[in-house]
């Protein structure tokens, strides 16, 4: 944390290094001071009341294999299977990845999903930001240049909420073209869909979450509201008008399957 | 920059070096130990030739620095094989199979491979399907085989 403070703008530091060593070996980064926080906690992933605590450095492989999170959070155990490939899930961390901020990132994409927030400390505390505050736009966050990440807080699925994870990709473990992240909750009593949660990557320069009131009881009305509200860029992986279509397509699907988790109509 | 000594366990050897703390473990297994069998091929951590084990799990040494390294057990291709360097079965089943042609990346395959038979057998489940196969070697790029032979080759060795 010193060393941070002191070095500012001109230090980086090293979770997984999944994202940031590629950056140093290609050049695209260039920092002064690097700074290695792999031994700085060892520290397992806890439930506390309905709380899942995630300690900054769980490795990718941690989430999909950790008990805890396959019951509380089964949404970030099954997107995980999409990160990366196998050493990139050995090395990556959960907060490495939030940082990094990339607008592609299925873990980004499930903080927003499941109403994550993160601890952030710095030399004038710590502070509690939710995911929706986290992202400022392409591998940018809102965080000062002196904060770290220490803990990712997501409320525990309750028994009745539903989730779904959809990705497009070209090849296996790419970056998404467009992904989807869906909760839903059912209301205690009737059973109905009383809130649900839609997040998506790969439509904006950040990962994003869609407005609530752009969703009602049907996924496929609900999901082309939303696809309308983007206006994704075009790039050499995908056109915009793709993306949106996507957008749609995913959405629909994904928000069919957590309401049909959700009543225990789907496993 | 400065060097700094670290002790480094390849192999089940232990090694004196001194490194820049900027030399990736990748570096200094292959340009300073001179194993030949941990490759540069991206330095993204995308296609796999540089895969080493860490404490057993497979890395990509182009995107872990060699001062990290240090005081965790690496294990490269070769640390597999027998005295008198005779081949690891997997290995074996590689050449039977044909699945090594140019060879480059075929011992980032054979590591990725054995740690996920490993794991499987060490969760009780049975040998891994043809389809996890495929998915745990989506890090791992040939641009000779087509991956046929090499799925092949593991396989056999799963069912062994």
């Amino acid at each position: 944390m010193r060393l941070l403070a002191a070095a500012g703008d001109d230090a980086k530091v090293l979770a997984g290094g999944q994202s940031l060593m590629p950056m140093l070996n290609l050049r695209l980064a260039r920092p002064e001071l690097l700074i290695d926080i792999n031994l700085a906690d060892q520290r397992a992933p806890s439930l506390a009341g309905d709380v899942l605590r995630l300690p900054a450095l769980t490795r990718h492989r941690v989430l999909l294999e950790h008990p805890l999170i396959r019951q509380h959070c089964p949404l970030l155990a099954d997107a995980i299977r999409y990160v990366g490939n196998v050493r990139v899930r050995n090395r990556g961390t959960i907060a490495g990845s939030l940082a990094h901020a990339d607008p592609t990132s299925e873990i980004g994409c499930c903080a927003l999903a499941t109403g994550a927030r993160v601890v952030a400390r710095g030399p004038h505390g710590e502070r509690t930001v939710p995911a929706g505050d986290l992202f400022a736009g392409y591998w940018a966050t809102t965080l000062d240049p002196a904060e770290i990440i220490t803990d990712v807080l997501i409320p525990a699925a309750g028994p009745r909420q539903g989730w779904s994870f959809h990705e497009m990709v070209r090849r296996t473990s790419d970056f998404a073209i467009v992904a989807v992240a869906v909760t839903v909750d059912l209301a205690e009593r009737t059973g109905d869909p009383a809130a649900a949660r839609v997040a998506l990557a790969g439509v904006a320069d950040r990962v994003v979450l869609a407005g609530p009131q752009l969703l009602n009881g049907d996924p496929d009305e609900s999901a082309a509201r939303i696809a309308d509200t983007l206006d994704p860029a075009d790039d050499v992986h995908a056109s915009g008008a793709y993306r949106r279509r996507l957008a749609r397509v995913l959405t629909a699907r994904a928000l069919r399957q957590a309401f049909a988790r959700a009543t225990g109509a789907a496993p | 920059m400065n060097k700094r000594a670290i002790t480094l366990t390849v192999n089940d050897r232990d090694y004196e070096l001194w490194v820049v703390p900027s030399d990736t473990l990748l570096d200094v297994l292959h340009d300073e130990l001179g194993l030949a069998d941990v490759r540069y091929g991206c330095g993204e951590g995308v296609c796999g030739t540089c895969t080493v084990l860490l404490d057993r799990e497979p890395v990509s040494g182009c995107l872990i620095l060699a001062v990290q390294a240090a005081g965790h057990q690496v294990t490269t291709m070769r640390g597999l094989m027998g005295p008198g360097e005779a081949l690891h079965p997997l290995q074996e089943c590689f050449l039977r199979r044909g699945a090594a042609q140019c060879g480059f990346c075929t011992p980032g395959m054979i590591l990725t491979a054995l740690d996920l038979v490993r794991r499987s057998a060490g969760q009780g489940q049975a040998r891994p399907s043809r389809d996890e196969i495929r998915y745990a070697l989506v890090g791992n790029l040939c641009r000779c085989t087509g991956y046929t032979k090499i799925l092949d080759a593991i396989e056999e060795y799963a069912g062994q």
